[in-house]
């Protein structure tokens, strides 16, 4: 099965060369070669169809016949040393870190403008700056719980960060879902490799939310969605279900005097801390958004004055814009004193007139994304485009260069996957997306979720365009995997 | 809990409860259309009959055939009342509270639907309606068990019971209403063996022919109309769909201690209260047709006030904002 399996320049997660796994992979590569064609193929489809009874399903519309679909789930997961890990876990504390007090300055003393590190027009300018939040104290001073980093492997191996989701990332729940899969699946390949856990993350997002809401130790929370119609509202519900707390529209909520309430059976009760998962725009038309339906009025002002937590806090999109991206390892250094760990792609800003001109000669070769756009919208894969999806680009560039950046194509790292068509192995390009919670401390879960793009050669892992999940393995340090 | 939660998890169950009795119905006459062909006029009539929706069904069919009677009840999604569509509300209901329910029991209502959406109908309508009577009997068999053993014995696990409870009463009394008006009119059938096979289709459409026999072993009508209304041993009677529902209604946080009682306490009580009291006799010399009649729209009664005692969304600017207090204690 694993005779079509090529090994190319790009960094290979599982193999050195055609047929010799890694070193660390020895033992999964043994158990793996002891699963026929037929069987895989079976796990492959129970897993699907597990998926679908489980309902991790999102909605597509226009479609009446499919209007459910699951995010395609590969089986074979994708492995991580403990040193790389730990190489990697080190690298996103300390940008979180930093990023975090970024934020809190931009919404107080601004030293970091004042002191020309980044400049004061680049951070006014952004969509996500919220002029709203200036003056703003975070219960704990804490601003952003909960991020989810999107990494990616040069042909080097190294890990590069590719962009800093900090307003509402998704994608949590599959990490939990694929687990629980896998295990399933491949029960002693699993045990054999002595797989760092992820089952916790419910509980430490509990603790999360619990430090910092005001009736700490006895707090009542809850997770506010959308609703059912929105694409991410199984992990909505995951996420409610695992930590056990109510699951909340905002038709639920109501401010009174500047306290947050619940509507319930036995009337008002008051809520003290909210993993909102509506964007700042929505979550009170009283503050932004005035034809938001599906936010609370009055919200905003009960979380300045202290009177319930929202995870995350409103206006933390400031720092995940692309262009303030490339000043990450300045605000680093500037607060903590410390060189990046994780490196960043190289990017070039189109508000600097020298790096426009550039990026609109080289668009050709270049990937184009606007600022604030996420799940794979808004976006020109240079070297795949046409000759009218370039024009229509560089008339967007020149029109709003604020709104652009450009990187060179980075070749993404590859990693084996079932190809159920042909009931072989392939080499498909994947990223990776660790969760890091930030309470009492800094947590992250072990792994996190790597994302596949199972058409062939593409560089694209968003499930809206085709990408697929897969399980992420940390393996133990070394000596301390279970004897086989 | 949360008033929309509530909500949701009564309709859920009562979603529920409406598909296993449609297809307990269809499936008890199909059995029945076998054993007399000649008869099925006034027999398909009465499935219609029994969901109240003639209008709708009349607007929607030419004829009263097995076909368009069967395609109707179980796979048109323009129906709201049909089984495919209660399935579907069920579910569209669970999937906004699976923060509440346990995943067993989303896993199983996601999978009951999944499996009957997926069965392809014949001209409009089924090959074989019994396979899918089947499907639906045991798929929300398992639920019910589900619901007994996967979850706590907290307020969602009342709400659940009340609709379910409320739902089943309804459909008990509308089966027999519209049975007995079928069956009594024809004065020399009585006592003939298909007199019989009538009175145990009925029966046997609640699912009480045998739980019947071991209490009266022959069929007689007065005592068809006692054990479906007033038996407090049989699960699908009156009297305990009504006293179950009580139980639920009083254990519930908000109702247990309040003085005075909710209208939804009052309401169903009375009814309670009604039933448990009643004879056949009585219910002979009113007319079974409007003591049903009654009883349904007491029925309805209950639901309007647990809506306004619970369900019903808080105004903001609301006064007597404490946590615990029972919102309106008269609606």
């Amino acid at each position: 099965m694993f005779d079509n399996y090529a090994v190319s320049d790009v960094w290979d997660e599982f193999f050195l060369e055609q047929g010799v796994p890694r070193r660390h992979l020895l033992g999964v590569w043994d158990d793996l070669q002891r699963i026929s064609e037929g069987e895989f193929r079976r796990l492959h489809a129970e897993a699907q169809r597990s998926l679908i009874r489980s309902g991790a399903t999102f909605l597509v519309y226009g479609n009446e016949e499919g209007t459910e679909k699951i995010i395609p789930f590969d089986l074979v997961p994708r492995i991580i040393t403990h040193q790389e890990w730990s190489h990697v876990e080190r690298g996103l504390r300390q940008r979180i870190m930093a990023l975090n007090l970024f934020i809190d300055d931009i919404y107080h003393d601004k030293k970091i403008l004042a002191d020309g590190v980044v400049p004061r027009e680049l951070v006014l300018s952004s969509k996500t700056y919220r002029q709203e939040c200036e003056g703003l104290n975070p219960p704990k001073g804490i601003w952003i719980h909960v991020t989810g980093t999107d990494l990616i492997r040069d042909t080097q191996g190294e890990f590069l960060v590719l962009e800093d989701n900090l307003r509402c990332p998704s994608g949590v729940s599959y990490v939990l879902e694929n687990r629980e899969l896998v295990k399933r699946a491949f029960p002693q390949m699993f045990e054999h490799a002595g797989v760092l856990p992820v089952e916790d993350y419910p509980d430490m997002l509990y603790d999360v939310m619990d430090y910092v809401s005001p009736g700490q130790g006895s707090s009542r929370l809850g997770v506010l969605t959308p609703g059912v119609f929105n694409s991410a509202y199984f992990e909505h519900s995951f996420l409610a279900r695992k930590m056990g707390v109510e699951l909340v529209e905002g038709q639920d909520l109501v401010v009174e005097d500047d306290v947050v309430y619940v509507s319930t059976t036995m009337g008002l009760q008051r809520i003290d801390g909210i993993y909102r998962r509506i964007d700042d725009d929505f979550l009170d038309p009283r503050v932004f958004r005035s034809d938001s339906v599906i936010g609370v009025p009055g919200l905003f002002e009960a979380y300045r004055r202290g009177n319930v937590a929202l995870v995350n806090a409103p206006g933390t999109g400031v720092a995940d814009d692309k262009a303030i991206y490339t000043y990450v390892p300045e605000i680093i250094r500037y607060y903590l004193g410390e060189e990046a760990i994780l490196a960043s792609v190289p990017t070039w800003r189109c508000d600097r007139p020298e790096e426009m001109s550039y990026v609109l000669e080289h668009l050709d070769s270049l990937v184009v994304k606007a600022v604030n756009e996420s799940g794979g919208y808004g976006m020109l894969m240079g070297h795949q485009s046409t000759a009218q999806e370039r024009a229509d680009f560089s008339e967007r560039i020149r029109a709003n260069p604020r709104n652009y950046i450009a990187q060179p194509v980075v070749e993404l790292s590859q990693a084996p996957t079932w190809l159920d068509g042909t009931g072989s192995f392939g080499g498909r390009r994947v990223d990776l997306r660790p969760y890091v919670l930030y309470g009492r401390e800094i947590n992250i879960i072990p792994g996190g979720l790597t994302r596949v793009a199972l058409r062939e050669g593409s560089l694209v892992v968003n499930s809206s365009q085709g990408g697929g999940t897969k399980d992420t393995w940390v393996l133990p340090p070394e000596g301390e995997a279970h004897a086989q | 809990m949360l008033s929309r939660v509530a909500h949701a998890v009564y309709w859920m169950f009562r979603y529920l409860e409406r598909a296993q009795n449609i297809a307990r119905f269809v499936d008890s006459d199909i059995g029945l259309y076998l054993d007399d062909p000649k008869g099925q006029g006034n027999l398909w009539h009465s499935l219609i009959a029994a969901t109240g929706d003639h209008a709708l069904f009349e607007e929607r069919y030419d004829w009263y055939d097995r076909d368009s009677i069967l395609a109707f009840l179980t796979m048109d999604t323009e129906y709201a009342g049909s089984i495919i569509s209660s399935l579907a509300a069920a579910r569209e209901n669970a999937r906004s509270i699976r923060a509440t329910i346990s995943s067993e029991i989303w896993e199983a209502v996601n999978s009951l639907y999944l499996q009957v959406r997926s069965l392809k109908p014949v001209y409009g309508s089924l090959a074989d309606p019994n396979e899918l009577c089947k499907i639906v009997l045991s798929g929300s068999y398992l639920i019910t068990g589900l619901y007994y053993s996967t979850l706590n014995r907290g307020d969602p696990w009342h709400y659940a019971r009340i609709g379910m409870m409320l739902e089943r009463a309804d459909k008990t009394s509308r089966i027999l209403d519209v049975k007995y008006y079928i069956l009594l009119p024809d004065a020399k059938l009585v006592g003939t063996p298909y007199d019989n096979i009538q009175w145990a289709a009925l029966l046997k459409s609640v699912s009480a022919l045998e739980m019947y026999r071991k209490r009266y072993r022959r069929i007689a009508p007065p005592d068809v109309i006692g054990f479906l209304l007033f038996n407090r041993e049989f699960p699908r009677s009156i009297q305990h769909c009504v006293a179950r529902a009580f139980e639920s209604l009083t254990a519930i946080g908000g109702s247990a201690s309040a003085v005075p009682w909710l209208s939804a306490q009052r309401s169903l009580s009375r009814l309670k209260t009604e039933i448990d009291t009643g004879t056949v006799e009585e219910v002979l010399s009113i007319g079974m047709h409007q003591y049903l009649d009654t009883l349904q729209s007491r029925l309805n009664l209950v639901y309007s006030d647990l809506y306004s005692n619970f369900f019903e969304p808080h105004e903001r600017a609301q006064q007597g904002v404490t946590s615990g207090e029972t919102r309106s204690a008269d609606a």
